[in-house]
């Protein structure tokens, strides 16, 4: 949460042993990486908009993680966060993504031309296909942060911006606190509205504060392109449709985000981005692209099989259920989509999940054939 | 009583504070006049006031009542020294729209200066929400003597239980919207050590929430003693969760009859009780436990946050004054089902609760019923009137047990 300016010098006062969290029981990257020494080293710095460490570390402190999924456990409050205490989150990053060194530099490929094949998944099996990434505005503060004027001033310009898109991507925007109760229903229906955060997660960042005040959605009239305005990060970007298209929907997600970018570069605004970092987001687990790519897949023996695990893990594949992160799969259907999100473009993630999809569902169709899948496994990506 | 805390402005209050590493001044330390707090340090700020306003149309407390741009462009750009903002002070009231029946505060403070620096906000919400007291021009009674109680021993037949609960502030220390690590180990530490000098009936034990071990837990919460995490957005909006469970704990005496919430929503909360009615007894022990922990702390050279104006200072602007909740829990199969039972209540200026608390329905006929008040009155006036109140209502109930009439008291005076 946002204190003033003179907090951070109050707690100064105090011994950085009197004030160094207790993490004894947690599981999480921050508690991993965070020592007294490195505590003591940045408590004093605050980044020009006065985020401060413990703004950083607070959601990890209060939620100690679960002894099977690793959280981050710390969040950037501005695009500098990353730079005044990189001591902490470039062992963070690390950490997190697959041993990515402070030096690697991040390639960004937005060509939707790069993509090789992609549109003949087997609809029998892909239900749909969604790619996801989020955006921030170069030069507001981030949501655990900012403050209730910057935020409604980034949906001002989104809001801006996102009107002047033509064609298969003109739309409409819908503002949380201005929505109609019909209007509600219908993006309840569509799978659209997103609602107040209530993971602790979340919450402990202080991302949830003045609800629903300048959040918002906004899509296109054939509701395959979506943007999230002020949720978890600045922007979130959507694009999906049923059946297996993953190249329609890439091509889509592509086009709009340069369409989109290039509007807001009229505007005097730019994304975050660096080619350390890639693009710039709240979590520092969706650094790099910020992108997931998956498809909902029928996969009822594949994944009962003993191997279903490491294939994914080969593949450079995560499962979660339909639901999203955190719900299991109902009834055999999987969300599968891509692990990594910092150190391969857009494009290898993307071709990634395609290629490795792809594979998936022919195993299935051999154990339907109760056939065997052994020669099938792929060698570690 | 405002003399004794004149004299605790001496060395000895420095012998606290030297435990602090660092030099420069603690400027919460020494302020017991309003005039003197300055609202310090500015806010770092790139929009203008009207950019930040909140949107409090769909909003009912009385901080969305008092709130008006004018006041908020006054106010958003001062810090208490301490660095607590105007921002976050409001933010639960922001974050929790309200509810159409139940009017909440909606604002929290983060520290003693909160109230003095933001007064112009503060002083109508004080003034709406404690039945017009006027913190400018009026001063509050504080009165612990607990031999000025009179008639308070209950029927049994009737009042099953009597409690009394308050909270109170460790002076120079942030509050719980607002304090650090350090800070809030320190009044765990500060209070644990003044605990543990309690002897006789007052003799008790602490429980440390990150150390206590499965059986202890087991046993506090048969007890009803345990206290959780803060799940109502009230309180987790106003930050007051963060760090859970470190430094948060529960002391009490052997007899389980005087209790101690360490660092749950205020520094302490102090609560005295037992069974049955002898609300002269739990009175009795409340104000010598208060007293006792006070001289304690004091002879360590801390004192507890209190001014003539607002008594006994807390995190919630409805607790200020005596932070006083005195109640039982009490039969009224009859009176209950009255149609005059709520205009009593409110002229008796007493409240009634389910007897889970807060926010809770009545199960059967057995109410928790407490005073209205908490500022403007003392202690001994606020006790005396729950006493005075709960045998005016079970002579209701034995009326109406005989087939006769009962009569609505007249509302106090001025009221």
């Amino acid at each position: 949460m946002p204190f003033g300016n003179t907090h951070n010098e109050m707690k100064l006062k105090y011994a950085s042993a009197k004030e160094y969290p207790d993490l004894t029981k947690h599981n999480n990257h921050m508690a991993k990486i965070l020592t007294p020494a490195i505590y003591e080293l940045l408590r004093k710095r605050q980044t020009p908009s006065g985020f401060t460490l413990d703004d950083v570390i607070q959601t990890g402190i209060d939620n100690p993680g679960h002894p099977f999924i690793m959280t981050v456990g710390c969040v950037a409050g501005d695009e500098e966060t990353y730079e005044v205490f990189k001591e902490l989150l470039d062992p963070v990053i690390q950490d997190r993504h697959g041993g990515y060194k402070p030096t690697d530099k991040h390639k960004t490929d937005l060509d939707p031309a790069h993509l090789k094949g992609g549109d003949d998944l087997d609809p029998n099996y892909v239900l749909s296909s969604r790619v996801r990434t989020g955006r921030s505005v170069r030069g507001f503060c981030l949501p655990p942060h900012c403050s209730r004027g910057e935020r409604r001033a980034v949906e001002t310009l989104s809001i801006e911006a996102l009107d002047t898109l033509s064609g298969d991507l003109k739309g409409k925007y819908y503002a949380l606190k201005n929505m109609s109760d019909a209007e509600q229903q219908q993006l309840i229906d569509d799978h659209f509205l997103f609602d107040k955060p209530v993971s602790p997660l979340l919450l402990a960042s202080g991302m949830a504060r003045d609800w629903p005040d300048g959040r918002g959605i906004w899509h296109n009239v054939n509701k395959t392109f979506l943007v999230w305005v002020n949720e978890e990060d600045h922007l979130r970007v959507i694009s999906m449709q049923q059946g297996g298209n993953m190249k329609e929907v890439f091509n889509r997600f592509c086009t709009g985000l340069t369409k989109i970018e290039k509007l807001f570069k009229e505007r005097k605004h730019e994304f975050m981005w660096n080619e350390h970092l890639g693009y710039v987001l709240t979590c520092p687990s969706n650094l790099g692209t910020g992108l997931r790519a998956g498809v909902h897949v029928k996969l009822p023996n594949l994944s009962k099989n003993a191997k279903f695990e490491e294939i994914l893990k080969k593949l450079r594949l995560q499962k979660r259920g339909t639901g999203g992160v955190d719900t299991a799969a109902v009834g055999g259907t999987f969300d599968i989509s891509n692990a990594d999100r910092l150190g391969f473009s857009e494009v290898e993630l993307v071709q990634m999940v395609v290629d490795g999809v792809k594979l998936l569902v022919e195993m299935e169709k051999k154990l339907e054939k109760g056939q065997p899948i052994d020669a099938m496994i792929p060698a570690q990506k | 009583m405002a003399s004794n805390f004149y004299r605790i402005l001496s060395s000895k209050r420095n012998v606290g504070i030297l435990s602090l590493v660092g030099a420069g001044s603690i400027t919460g330390a020494v302020l017991l006049r309003r005039e003197h707090v300055t609202a310090s340090a500015h806010v770092r700020r790139t929009y203008p006031a009207s950019a930040e306003y909140p949107d409090l149309r769909q909003h009912n407390n009385c901080m969305a009542s008092h709130l008006t741009p004018a006041i908020y462009a006054k106010l958003c750009d001062k810090s208490t020294p301490n660095g607590y903002t105007l921002d976050q002070a409001i933010q639960t009231g922001v974050d929790n729209p309200g509810h159409p029946f139940i009017k909440t505060v909606g604002m929290v403070a983060g520290d003693e200066e909160t109230y003095e620096v933001f007064a112009d906000l503060l002083d109508p919400i004080i003034r709406e929400r404690h039945n017009g007291y006027d913190c400018r021009t009026m001063t509050h009674p504080t009165d612990l003597d607990s031999s000025k109680l009179h008639s308070g021993r209950f029927d049994e037949r009737y009042v099953l239980s009597s409690r009394v609960r308050t909270g109170r502030s460790i002076r120079g220390l942030s509050l719980p919207p607002a304090c650090t690590r350090a800070e809030r180990r320190e009044v765990e530490r500060v209070t644990v050590d003044a605990l543990a000098g309690l002897s006789g009936d007052l003799a008790g034990k602490y429980y440390s929430l990150t150390q206590m071990t499965d059986a202890e837990q087991q046993q506090l919460i048969d007890d009803h003693f345990l206290f959780d995490k803060p799940v109502s957005p009230l309180l987790t909006c106003a930050g007051m969760a963060r760090d859970w469970p470190d430094a948060r704990g529960i002391w009490h005496n052997n007899e389980k009859t005087f209790l101690v919430w360490i660092n749950e929503e205020d520094h302490t909360r102090v609560i005295s009780m037992e069974k049955g009615g002898n609300m002269k007894r739990v009175f009795d022990r409340f104000c010598r436990g208060l007293k006792e922990v006070e001289r304690m702390i004091q002879e360590k050279g801390w004192e507890f946050m209190w001014n003539e104006k607002l008594g006994y200072i807390l995190t919630c602007p409805s607790n200020l004054g005596t932070g006083l909740r005195a109640g039982v829990h009490v039969n009224l199969p009859r009176l209950s089902k009255d149609p005059r039972f709520s205009k009593i209540l409110d002229n008796l200026r007493l409240q009634k609760r389910g007897t889970g608390g807060v926010d809770t329905a009545a199960v059967g006929s057995t109410f928790d019923i407490s005073n209205l008040d908490r500022l403007g009155q003392s202690e001994v006036q606020l006790v005396q009137t729950v006493v005075d109140g709960v045998n005016y209502l079970i002579e209701c109930e034995k009326k109406l047990e005989k087939g006769q009439d009962i009569k609505v008291p007249a509302p106090p005076k001025g009221n």
